[in-house]
């Protein structure tokens, strides 16, 4: 046995024997769990309201022992799990019975660096923060930085297209990815993409990103660096009204200013993130903006002039200006540490809507009206500037019946954003969270057509299977190949 | 996140301090990235997340601790990385404590293991029987390839920690007092350590002087010792209580005679562990006595400084040495995650004249961890190579650090010679070059001071 084993013996696991000895001839015993203790680890992510024990557990070292793995549980019929950090609030990572997980955690290596290319070719386990943590001395960052970024892996940013409070001037995942290293569902290794920005044929590469680890597992990945600004500062603005803030916001970004950040925090969420990062946020107000700009240093004291002007009409009863590092470092722990501290006091539901920014104050309005109804708290924070919202529903895990009570809530919300010309998931991914909303936002045709994609890639439905499409409907699909059926019904 | 505990099961006062820990946990999973095993192992059940969730399920159920728990349990250092990471506060300290006491009473240990259990915890507390055991040690090092080969690692690793050659022996031995030349401002206790007055004598030697110069009187009891760290992390909290009672009850005895301004610890590992002494007797009753009451415990926690954070408020004067040498400091987790202290030592030797260098990845750790490189010397070696790594990176003339076992783990992978921090200081305000650092001497020149 090598470093690290363990193989624990009191297997209780329902993996056919077989499959097991084909595994066991591509992996070391320590890169197999099937110890049911070991299993129950991996049985949830970040969102645990559900949680399921798989088969077994796979810790696959390369692309290649990936692909191993994938063509052997292709010829067994074995559905595969691909697992990061195990970060997802939307439950992308959450197996099912009959699956195994595949975890990508041991492949944690940045590869290479390119500074003259501006890229960096990673395995895709590398956390999303170690990539700028690389590069960062020699004067670039990698852009996307979902509040997780310390913990997250590049293939779940792939697989859930994840974004970041920065995403507002450096755009998502999808933006600054520039190839994959992808394995299908049959154990096939394909390319897609370069260290270049634009390859030859159609974008396939676009069609990877923010497939929910549906399409093939993500193995490696060239990323975009980008050179850091010379200086950055934020401008924390509060209001006493929610409409206010709304307002605000959308006056800047009318106004044709992009500050790189632009972050929404209401009342509950201001108080507790303060008790934990003491950043010196206001408590008396209602709603609380992080404006960030960066830049030279006359560059940012121009748009920051111009922000500030463009805010006063809107009676911002709060004004403060980090005046060195440290003071922006501790506006940012608040804001990026938000939903850990929240924790702090309370179980949440994190959701995930996106609206148009004109009608932010008064979905916001409506969003506290919802959970009132549910008599629910919630806290409120969010990326204002790209109309990505996070309504935390707050509630108590232990309570019988109450998360089919905050699930419904939940829904209630995301279907607003519809309504308001939204939708459903700005960067967490559909999951096994919002599966069964999916239809809010998307006619027959659309699914339909979004299953033959998945279909062509995956013939068997052997990639995370559950997730994306509602139980239901992808099985009927599966059988017919359309949802013909399911219309008659109704 | 949900538990599951009957109402029968939460009237446990230890199921309720569990229960109120995993409440506050959301499975945010933040913790894993700088948890020291997860970075070099990779999975789930060595990450913080993991272990937490699994002693959730073994309470839960009410079942005792099994191999996978047991076997996950003993890869976490202790380093409290996690702690500084967790937004919401999580206390995985004391529920690792639990934890560890369960597997200790109830786990499924191999004879093996229970032996090299008990025998580190009862040589290395005790001074005189661990230098018995160095000898035997040094005769019996050329076995060390041979036990490697049959299996018996941790033996193996034991022996090749030991160190090579005898140090020179304490300038101040045992117990005493140190009186100050001129005015007397404060008065203090030094916690000497086990281990640290047998393999390097020189910190608590350092330590002595550097306070007496600055009019501090030094107290060592003579009953002072082991500080009960040892025996805590592999879930002895019984045997830890000795140790810690006897410390306690020395510092009364003390304390009745005459005013202290504070108890002194020069080794963090033991500082984190006597600073919640507090705890570890209010949580356990059977662990007060007649003579030791918890306000007792959390009297003597409430007194404990470690070495840097009494000496940081003192002006030192003007430093005796001239030099260019650069010193990289390494914060032990037990300072930085267990106590929070992040730069004292950089300020104190900054101030004596030192270019300080900081060290890649400082948060993880060296892979000392108390006796875990003895208990798990494939991650240990694996951290302490990545320590010694980032070290390299620096490229300082001198490693300092603030505790014995980060001195001789990364004395053992990295080229670059280690010291105490105080040691250094003690160097610079006038005490002698201290021991490996003999090559660097023409670096430095001495001001004449009148
Ligand atoms: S960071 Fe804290 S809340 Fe998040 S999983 Fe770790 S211990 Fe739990
Ligand atoms: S104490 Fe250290 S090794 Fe143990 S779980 Fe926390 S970070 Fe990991």
């Amino acid at each position: 046995m090598g470093l690290f084993s363990t193989l624990h013996d009191n297997s209780t696991s329902n993996l056919p024997r077989s499959a097991l000895a084909e595994f066991q001839q591509v992996l070391q015993p320590n890169q197999i769990i099937l110890d049911e203790m070991g299993r129950r680890a991996y049985e949830t992510d970040a969102f645990t309201a559900y949680k399921v024990m798989p088969l077994a557990v796979l810790l696959p070292s390369s692309t290649q022992e990936v692909a191993d793995i994938t063509a052997i549980a292709h010829r067994f019929d074995i559905p595969i799990i691909p697992r990061g950090a195990g970060t997802s609030l939307a439950g992308g990572a959450i197996p099912i019975e009959t699956a195994i997980v595949l975890c990508l955690s041991r492949m944690n290596k940045i590869l290479d660096i390119n500074t003259t290319n501006r890229s960096a070719k990673v395995q895709a386990g590398v956390t999303n923060l170690a990539i700028s943590d690389a590069v960062s001395d020699q004067g670039f960052f990698y852009a996307p930085d979902p509040s997780s970024q310390l913990a997250c892996t590049i293939a779940g940013n792939i697989a859930m297209n994840s974004g970041g409070a920065h995403c507002l001037k450096y755009g998502v995942t999808t933006h600054n990815l520039m190839g994959v290293t992808l394995v299908t569902s049959e154990g096939e290794i394909l390319e897609f993409g370069g260290d270049y920005l634009d390859p030859a044929g159609y974008d396939f590469l676009s069609l990877i990103v923010g497939s929910e680890g549906g399409l093939g597992i993500v193995t490696e990945a060239t990323v975009m660096l980008r050179p850091k600004a010379e200086g950055a500062r934020p401008l924390l603005l509060g209001f006493e009204t929610h409409e206010e803030a709304g307002d605000c916001v959308a006056a800047i970004i009318g106004d044709g200013i992009t500050p790189v950040a632009i972050e929404f925090m209401d009342r509950p969420a201001i108080k507790v993130c303060e008790d934990f990062a003491q950043a010196g946020y206001p408590l008396d107000v209602e709603a609380l903006l992080l404006i960030e700009v960066e830049g030279a240093p006359l560059e940012i004291d121009e748009s920051l002039q111009k922000i500030i002007r463009t805010a006063s009409q809107f009676n911002p009863v709060h004004k403060r200006l980090a005046k060195s590092d440290e003071e922006a470092a501790a506006i940012w722990l608040g804001r990026k540490s938000a939903f850990g501290a929240i924790g702090r006091i309370s179980e949440y539901l994190c959701m995930d809507g996106v609206i148009p920014l004109s009608k932010l104050s008064s979905v916001l309005a409506k969003i506290n009206e919802i959970c009132a109804s549910h008599k629910l708290d919630v806290a409120n924070i969010f990326h204002a500037g790209d109309g990505n919202m996070h309504p935390l529903i707050l509630y108590d895990a232990n309570k019988p019946g109450i998360i089919e009570i905050v699930e419904k809530c939940g829904a209630e919300i995301l279907e607003l954003c519809v309504l308001a010309g939204g939708c459903i998931t700005g960067e967490h991914g559909v999951g096994l969270e919002k599966r069964d909303l999916m239809p809010l936002q998307f006619n027959e045709m659309d699914l339909v057509n979004q299953m033959r994609i998945k279909q062509l890639f995956d013939p068997k439905w052997l990639l995370n299977p559950d997730k994306v499409f509602p139980i239901e409907i992808s099985k009927v699909f599966q059988e017919e190949g359309s949802l013909a059926s399911l219309r008659d019904e109704t | 996140m949900k538990t599951e505990f009957t109402k029968r099961q939460l009237r446990n006062d230890n199921i309720q301090l569990a229960n109120d820990i995993f409440r506050r946990c959301v499975h945010c999973g933040l913790c894993t990235a700088t948890c020291s095993s997860y970075v070099v192992v990779g999975d789930e059940r060595d990450s913080p997340r993991g272990r937490i969730y699994m002693i959730k399920d073994m309470l839960e159920s009410g079942t005792v601790p099994d191999k996978t728990l047991t076997t996950h349990m003993d890869r976490c250092l202790s380093c409290f990385s996690c702690m500084t990471t967790c937004p919401s506060g999580v206390d995985y300290m004391h529920l690792s404590d639990l934890a560890r006491e369960e597997i200790e009473t109830h786990g499924p240990r191999s004879f093996y293991d229970r032996m090299i259990r008990a025998m580190l915890s009862s040589t290395l507390p005790y001074p005189g029987r661990f230098n018995v055991m160095l000898l035997l040690g040094r005769l019996a090092r050329p076995l060390q390839p041979l036990l490697a080969i049959v299996g018996l690692k941790q033996m193996a690793a034991m022996l090749e920690m030991l160190p090579a050659r005898r140090k020179k022996s304490p300038e101040f031995k045992g117990g005493g007092t140190a009186r100050p030349k001129g005015q007397q401002h404060k008065r203090v206790l030094l916690m000497t350590g086990c281990v640290q007055q047998v393999v390097r004598p020189s910190i608590n030697d350092a330590s002595i002087r550097l306070m007496a110069r600055q009019g501090i009187e030094v107290i060592v009891p003579e009953k002072s010792g082991c500080c009960g760290a040892l025996d805590l992390h592999m879930g002895k909290v019984e045997k830890a209580g000795v140790h810690a009672r006897r410390n306690i009850q020395a510092f009364k005895e003390l304390e009745e005679q005459m005013p202290l301004d504070g108890i002194i610890i020069n080794a963090s590992g033991c500082g984190t562990t006597v600073k919640d002494y507090g705890h570890l007797f209010g949580s356990n009753k059977s662990l007060r006595s007649k003579k030791i009451k918890a306000e007792d415990a959390v009297k003597f926690s409430e007194t404990v400084f470690d070495i840097s954070e009494f000496l940081i408020n003192y002006n030192f004067g003007t430093a005796q040495l001239w030099s260019d040498l650069k010193v990289a400091v390494h914060i032990p987790c037990s300072m930085m995650h267990g106590q929070k202290i992040t730069d004292h030592p950089q300020t104190l030797l900054r101030n004596a004249g030192f270019t300080v260098l900081p060290i890649d990845e400082a948060h993880i750790c060296c892979g000392s961890a108390g006796v875990y490189n003895v208990l798990q010397p494939e991650i240990a070696t694996s951290l302490g190579q990545r320590k010694a790594d980032h070290i390299s990176r620096a490229k300082p003339d001198i490693v300092a650090t603030a505790n014995l076992g980060c001195l001789t783990q990364i004395d053992h992978h990295s080229s670059v010679p280690v010291v105490h921090f105080i040691e250094l200081l003690d160097w610079a305000y006038g005490g002698p070059c201290p021991d490996g650092l003999e090559n660097l001497k023409d670096r430095v020149d001495h001001l004449d001071q009148d």
